[in-house]
């Protein structure tokens, strides 16, 4: 067990629509990992979309419905946390933007602001983790999501997080920090370009020699992953809160299942 | 030029499907990239460069009326001209009185994006002139009667063996076996032909990276040379340049030329830097007689009063294509216009209309590389992302996009109705999935099942499963 160092907190866990949706082992390893980090989690279920689909298709009075959705559902926690760069990013650094010119929303969006983090930088820089109490044998390679790394700065702390994982090596792809071409709604209305970009993602993972690739994004991971399996690459693909949080029972994304 | 943004799809499909063109976008990312980190982390104050490089646009933007008066009184006085021209239909025209009432035959030309944007070439030709491109990039884009793919390196899109065959095939004067193999050779060869070209020019045509209000100069940054050979020789020397690129005085000029060449090419300063102001003096051992700018708006006073004011903070320097994983995937000719890659994907539907450009500010996946290497700190994502939200508004989403959102939007709005129907169909879709874990087709999917697989949903939601975990917990 990590040593706890910050007081209890209240966490609201926003889950994501994707990992609500797709891959729910992924928000049972966050609140595994936060309930260690000392923190008592709850998930509001007046939560759906953080509303980037409707804010990047410029589609401003869905998002800001949402927006006000989301916040009003996580008022009162101590913190919000979401295992996912790019949905932390929108409420923390596009909600205050879409609601400036709401007089009754924008200090609310802004107070909710600041108190919402994405899932292994909270650990890291607010809960002063250090490391892990897991395992997983073997080379895993890590891609960094591109909301999470140039809007959050999320770059060293999986990787600190990562090396006290017992049994596991990091070995890093060539430009791990070079988008994957998921881009939300960009792989569909882009679907030749998002090709493209995620074949020369493929090639990066196929570089590092690793058979597992982790990610913070979940977006990403099925992306990348589909084509993975698309192009018959033996390389698994997790969140990397599965693997912090020892959570890897559960089948990769688009493994089969075990029935 | 004439737009082709209207079909960027198309473009952008057969661009990749060029292994010649793939091949020579390879360079772009293995190239610039690494000299523009090798040239930032030498500097200690690159990152507060580029505070102090935006902070001097911003100012200069902020009181732009009274700079550009500045800088055209200067100019006079140093017995120079200025045009003012609104469209680019005015510029053209404005250049071609010039050129004519001397006379011109040749007219030789620095590289200059804003005539590309006034398609000034075409216009000369069509007025019996010939206008001879003298910077190398622009020269085999020209032999080749192709726009620019870059606005930096315009022929990056080429390989060393297709500039050899074009100027085989251009350069009938020189003997069929001789060796031009080598990029030396090719230099070589464009300077000889280019050197006649130089000495026959009756007027220069150059654009300008700056434009100092303090002195009334223009700011050429080359690293050939041709600029210089460009505006000196001639009779007659043009500048052709957007009415942006004015900054208040050299000292400015120094700051921002610190990150500008970083930025673009990696190297510390640009190999010339030539700072011309009015014509030939009469102590002046050379120069031209007539020194003209032509100051173009062309759109850009309405940028400076919308959401898109940053855009006019650029300083042309290449980066954010350089950068761009979407540019390096389709090369510049596919965005279809004079401007590719990120600035492009803001600035042209500026210029040319969101209706002929929709797709460009769309083709983003939002990674955002463009800003956080761009000099001047232009949001470039949030100016795309403002460009779809017009769009939205006047509707020019296409359908299937709208309707799905608007779904999409129907149910997310609504919780308890979106956790019932949604967990319904994740369980249908997992129960479905579980044996092979993905599909390889699912209905309304096309998009990503065309390229990927659909990993599989688990079965029951978060939500789902969280009840029962609370249900099973003590209050
Ligand atoms: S937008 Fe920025 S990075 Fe792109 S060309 Fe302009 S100054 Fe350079």
């Amino acid at each position: 067990m990590p040593k706890e160092i910050a007081p209890p907190a209240r966490v609201g866990l926003f889950v994501t629509c994707l990992v609500d949706l797709m891959r729910p082992s992924v928000g049972f390893a966050a609140v595994k990992l936060l309930e260690e980090a000392g923190c008592a989690v709850e998930a509001p279920r007046a939560q759906t979309c953080c509303g980037q689909p409707a804010y990047n298709s410029g589609d401003r009075a869905d998002a800001q419905a949402l927006a006000r959705q989301t916040i009003e559902a996580f008022e009162g926690f101590d913190y919000v946390v979401a295992p996912s760069g790019s949905c932390a990013a929108m409420i923390r650094e596009h909600y205050p933007a879409l609601l400036a010119k709401d007089a009754a929303w924008s200090a609310r969006a802004e107070r909710l602001a600041v108190r919402t983090y994405e899932l292994i930088s909270f650990l890291s820089d607010v809960r002063g983790v250090t490391g892990v109490a897991a395992r997983f044998e073997g080379a895993v390679t890590y891609h960094d999501g591109c909301s999470g790394l140039r809007e959050l700065g999320i770059q060293a702390q999986p990787r600190q997080l990562l090396a006290s994982v017992q049994g596991l090596s990091l070995k890093e792809m060539p430009d791990a920090d070079v988008c994957c071409g998921f881009g939300g709604t960009f792989c569909v209305k882009f679907s030749d370009i998002s090709n493209t970009m995620v074949g020369d993602k493929i090639a990066s993972i196929e570089k590092s020699g690793a058979r597992t690739l982790l990610a913070g994004e979940l977006g990403c991971l099925m992306n990348m992953a589909g084509k993975l399996k698309r192009t018959g690459v033996q390389v698994e693909a997790r969140h990397v809160a599965e693997v912090l949080a020892g959570m890897t029972d559960e089948p990769a994304i688009g493994e089969a299942g075990g029935d | 030029m004439r737009s082709t943004a209207h079909s960027f799809k198309d473009n952008a499909k057969a661009a990749m499907a060029d292994p010649q063109l793939r091949r020579a976008l390879d360079n772009v990312k293995t190239g610039f990239i690494g000299k523009r980190a090798k040239a930032a982390a030498r500097l200690p104050e690159f990152e507060a460069l580029r505070d102090a490089s935006r902070a001097i646009k911003v100012h200069t933007l902020d009181h732009l009326d009274l700079y550009l008066e500045r800088y055209e009184k200067n100019v006079l006085a140093a017995g120079g001209h200025v045009h003012w021209c609104e469209s680019a239909a005015d510029a053209r025209a404005a250049v071609l009185e010039i050129c004519q009432r001397v006379g011109a035959k040749t007219v030789t030309k620095g590289k200059s994006m804003i005539c590309e944007e006034i398609a000034l070439n075409e216009h000369l030709e069509a007025e019996g002139m010939i206008p001879v491109e003298t910077d190398l990039g622009e020269y085999i884009i020209q032999l080749r009667h192709e726009p620019p793919s870059h606005i930096i390196a315009p022929a990056v899109h080429l390989t060393k063996d297709a500039i050899e065959a074009d100027f085989r095939q251009a350069h009938t004067q020189f003997p069929k076996d001789r060796p031009l193999s080598e990029p030396r050779h090719l230099v070589d060869e464009a300077r000889q032909v280019l050197r006649t070209r130089f000495l026959e020019a009756d007027v220069g045509i150059t654009g300008a990276n700056f434009l100092i209000a303090e002195t009334g100069s223009s700011v050429i940054v080359t690293n050939e040379g041709n600029g210089d050979l460009t505006q000196v020789i001639p009779k007659v020397h043009i500048v052709v340049a957007s009415l942006e690129k004015v900054i208040p005085n050299l000292c400015d000029l120094s700051t921002i030329l610190r990150v500008l060449a970083r930025s673009a090419t990696g190297q510390e300063f640009s190999t010339y830097t030539t700072v011309s102001s009015g014509p030939k003096r009469p102590e002046d051992p050379d120069g031209p007689e007539e020194y003209h700018v032509i100051l173009l708006d062309n759109g850009r006073t309405q940028m400076l009063g919308n959401e898109f004011r940053e855009v006019l903070h650029c300083i042309r320097c290449g980066a954010c294509m350089n950068h761009c994983p979407v540019y390096h995937a389709i090369g510049g000719h596919a965005y279809g216009w004079v401007y590719p890659g990120p600035i492009g994907a803001v600035l042209t539907p500026g210029l040319i209309g969101i209706e002929e450009a929709g797709d460009l500010p769309n083709a983003s996946s939002f990674c955002g590389r463009c800003e956080s290497v761009c000099p001047m700190r232009i949001p470039l994502p949030k100016l795309m992302r403002h460009w779809r939200e017009r769009e939205f508004e006047r509707r020019l989403t296409p359908a299937p996009v709208r309707y799905g959102l608007a779904a999409w939007a129907f149910l997310a709005r609504r919780p308890a109705l979106y956790h019932w129907l949604l967990g319904l169909e994740m369980r249908v879709l997992g129960a479905l999935g579980r044996r092979k874990g993905r599909f390889a087709w699912l209905p309304f999917a096309g998009g990503w099942t065309r390229h990927r697989d659909f990993p599989a949903p688990q079965g029951k939601t978060f939500q789902a499963l969280w009840a029962e975990r609370q249900g099973t917990r003590a209050p």
